[in-house]
């Protein structure tokens, strides 16, 4: 989106915007370029800012009407019953900002603890100042030009949803709001409402994307929203993997995250979404993801969460056709002032369906991880197969790891398993491992980086260094 | 006696317990670096606890009594005011009877980070690793050497591991950080007669004039390849007898009835000791 911002305007209340053709082409931004149409940022919701983000992106009249259905079931809906305590006051969030004001601040603002984890992971500086929001945009085309013009030839479709909006109509309206529809919870209702940026990925029949694409090629404020919207179509045999967010701490004053992902893996597709997020600890991370999985098709997400207040967060995978199959592994690390509700949802819909999913919680001072995962078989899927493994590891007696497994089976032929275990670091591995020199932080974080390595191993190559490197920061400071 | 001038672990009238229940009731011993000692004795007689104390296992409290490392020169390291990782820097090394394994972490990543602290008494946590290069060459040549298959360090530490597949692994770990003295906790045990004569063959080659060896064992077949100077016999949380390598010969051969009979005090304390492991054993069996 092009700003009419200077950066140094002190003013952050009204924000000349710009013709919007530029919404999603970082290389026609333009700080300096002034137009007419005045955009006044408020904090709150209501139908006026959910229409007023609409015009502002200039979007057709079906998109705008959907913000404001939304808005309304969203007002209807009650908070979740389950989780943790969400303590957000609807009317004191800004909901749209400009990248401009979301830039105001200055790299002394940045709090140390967020310096000193850059620095950890070797973040490089122009990636800092984006990801601390001191910096708007990061300038990425330079990486992406090139895989985008590859992409494109093979009639591949990746930009940011609020382009899909104008450029793929006819995709967007099939799909969009398809597989979480609004009505599906408080916060897909609200995302709905006030979304913006995200991901939009088309990947016609047959196509096979060899290299993970990264929302990261694309970077810039408005991908990376507090309430962005992604949506992934797989045509029949294509496949792809996605990588979304990155390892550095993602800091932000805004307190709300919710986000919405919706994937359909038509028939013998395959898809993999990998998500590695670590959140500044004021963060309330609320997101909907959902695929549905055709005749054949595999979807497999894997979520890895760090940091956050509370993240409350469930994969799922609908497998809605015969020999569809899903699998959901997901880490969660749970710290001080830290509760990750986080876990799964597998839906078997049709025959000869099977599913997995993997969990491995960590929890330490103080942290709470919970483990709250749904198989469900309906009638006449019949030898549908699941299996749920969730392990919690838990690195002290101040912390706290609960699961919540709930099974519905409404077909007999069927075979569904499941195994949970907790465990402690033992006093003997430690001893085990320090005999040999190493440290006892360096033997809880080995320990700790083995009890994950089966996840990590499929992340790609940088993203498990940098989960490594992670674990390693989080881990510090927790013995002795 | 070990000659003057050479390093040396002295262990002076030592006690120690385990949950109140005192196991090591003065124990004497010391051990110069090239020597190969043999400790052997009945089971619960201490033996463990003794290499346990050396290493600085949590659950095993000193009351009295000190373990040092002195120096060539005379200087001397108090090994009790040591966390055991500190212990390990410092050059001792406990082969366990029972190693713990460590799911997700590979037998090679472990051993580079264990063999950079070990080599680098004074590194830092976070400082470089040994560089991967050097690790990985001198690795596979100490597992060509000891007849160890390479797919071997990519396992996860332990996990899945045959008794035997355990066993090697510790002398592995043994020969790639060289300490100067190892405590070689029933390096034996499990193993087929086989197994027992490629470890002693193992040991003899990775020993030598730098390194002072503790061998606990039940059995000769372990010293066959390492003659002891000593060998000591424990009984009852005590070294009640020393000799020659004739003495563990004898031990093997007709058991410790004669050490019992000669030592009766011993003997008392052994029978209580035993009642106290069975009813609370520190250490769970691992699968």
């Amino acid at each position: 989106m092009a700003t009419g911002l200077h950066p140094s305007s002190g003013d952050s209340s009204t924000i000349a915007i710009g013709s919007g053709d530029a919404i999603g082409d970082i290389n026609k931004y333009d700080f300096r370029t002034d137009s007419p149409a005045v955009f006044k940022a408020r904090r709150g919701i209501d139908a006026g800012i959910v229409a007023q983000i609409s015009e502002m992106k200039r979007e057709p009249a079906w998109m705008r009407d959907f913000r404001l259905k939304s808005l309304e079931i969203f007002n209807s809906k009650p908070m979740p019953h389950w989780g943790g305590d969400i303590a957000v006051n609807f009317q004191d969030i800004f909901y749209y900002l400009k990248p401009a004001e979301q830039q105001g601040k200055t790299w002394e603002e940045v709090p140390d603890a967020i310096k000193k984890t850059f620095d950890r992971l070797g973040i490089p500086e122009a990636e800092r100042k984006f990801l601390s929001g001191v910096k708007a945009q990061f300038e990425s085309e330079v990486v992406y030009g090139s895989l985008q013009e590859d992409l494109a030839k093979q009639g591949v479709i990746f930009t940011d949803t609020d382009t899909a909006v104008r450029e793929h109509p006819d995709l967007l309206r099939e799909y969009f709001g398809r597989i979480i529809p609004p009505t599906d919870n408080k916060f897909a209702a609200l995302n709905s409402a006030v979304w913006s940026g995200g991901s939009f990925i088309y990947v016609p029949k047959g196509v096979k994307i060899e290299f993970p694409l990264q929302a990261y090629f694309r970077i810039n404020a408005e991908s990376m929203g507090q309430f962005e919207r992604t949506l992934i179509i797989v045509d029949e045999g294509a496949q792809v993997h996605y990588v979304e967010g990155c390892t550095a701490p993602m800091y932000s004053t805004e307190s709300l995250h919710s986000a919405v992902v919706e994937i359909v893996v038509k028939k013998h597709g395959r898809c993999r979404y990998t998500t590695i997020q670590n959140w500044a600890n004021n963060i309330y991370n609320l997101v909907t993801k959902r695929a549905m999985a055709y005749e054949g098709a595999m979807m497999e997400w894997i979520d890895g969460n760090l940091g956050s207040h509370l993240t409350m967060k469930y994969p799922a995978v609908y497998m809605m056709e015969p020999g569809a199959r899903g699998e959901i592994l997901s880490i969660a690390f749970a710290s001080a002032g830290q509760h990750q509700d986080a876990g799964a949802k597998l839906v078997h819909a049709a025959p000869n369906t099977s599913g997995r999913i993997v969990s491995k919680s960590i929890s330490k001072n103080g942290g709470r991880a919970s483990y709250r995962g749904l198989v469900r078989v309906e009638p006449g899927a019949r030898k549908s197969r699941s299996s749920v493994v969730c392990d919690a590891l838990i690195l002290d007696d101040k912390s706290r790891s609960d699961t919540y497994p709930y099974i519905e089976i409404e077909e007999q032929d069927v075979s569904i398993g499941h195994e949970a275990s907790v465990s402690k670091i033992g006093e003997e591995q430690l001893f085990y491992l320090t005999s040999r020199g190493l440290t006892e932080a360096e033997a809880s974080t080995m320990i700790v980086s083995g009890f994950i390595e089966p996840l990590v191993k499929e992340l790609p190559m940088e993203y498990a260094v940098e989960m490594n490197r992670l674990i390693e920061l989080q881990m510090e400071g927790s013995v002795g | 006696m070990t000659a003057a001038g050479q390093e040396k672990l002295v262990i002076s009238g030592l006690h120690a317990a385990v949950d109140g229940q005192e196991i090591l009731k003065g124990v004497d011993l010391e051990i110069g670096r090239g020597e190969i000692h043999a400790l052997m004795g009945p089971n619960g007689s201490g033996k463990s606890t003794l290499g346990y104390c050396i290493m600085g296992h949590p659950s095993y409290e000193v009351t009295a009594g000190s373990i040092e490392l002195v120096e060539a020169d005379g200087t001397r390291h108090d090994l009790l005011a040591m966390e055991p990782d500190q212990r390990a820097r410092a050059g001792v090394f406990l082969a366990f009877q029972r190693p713990m394994s460590i799911p997700g972490v590979r037998l090679a990543d472990f051993l580079r980070h264990a063999v950079t602290n070990v080599r680098n008494p004074d590194r830092k946590e976070g400082q470089e690793l040994m560089p991967m290069r050097d690790f990985r060459s001198e690795l596979k040549a100490k597992m060509a050497d000891l007849s160890i298959d390479t797919e071997f360090a990519r396992r996860y530490v332990n996990d899945g591991f045959s008794g035997g597949e355990m066993k090697r692994a510790e002398i592995l770990q043994l020969a790639m950080l060289r300490p100067k003295f190892a405590i070689l906790d029933e390096t034996d045990s499990g193993l087929d007669a086989d197994a027992v004569r490629l470890a002693s063959q193992s040991i003899a080659r990775i020993g030598g004039a730098e390194m002072g060896i503790l061998i606990i064992t039940h059995h000769e077949q372990l010293l066959e390849h390492n003659i002891p100077l000593r060998t000591h016999v424990m009984l009852g949380g005590r070294i009640v007898e020393s000799g020659g390598p004739e003495l563990a010969a004898e031990l093997h051969k007709r058991g410790y009835e004669r050490i019992r009979a000669a030592y009766p005090e011993a003997a008392a304390a052994e029978r209580s000791l035993q009642d106290a492991a069975t009813s609370n054993a520190p250490h769970p069996v691992t699968a």
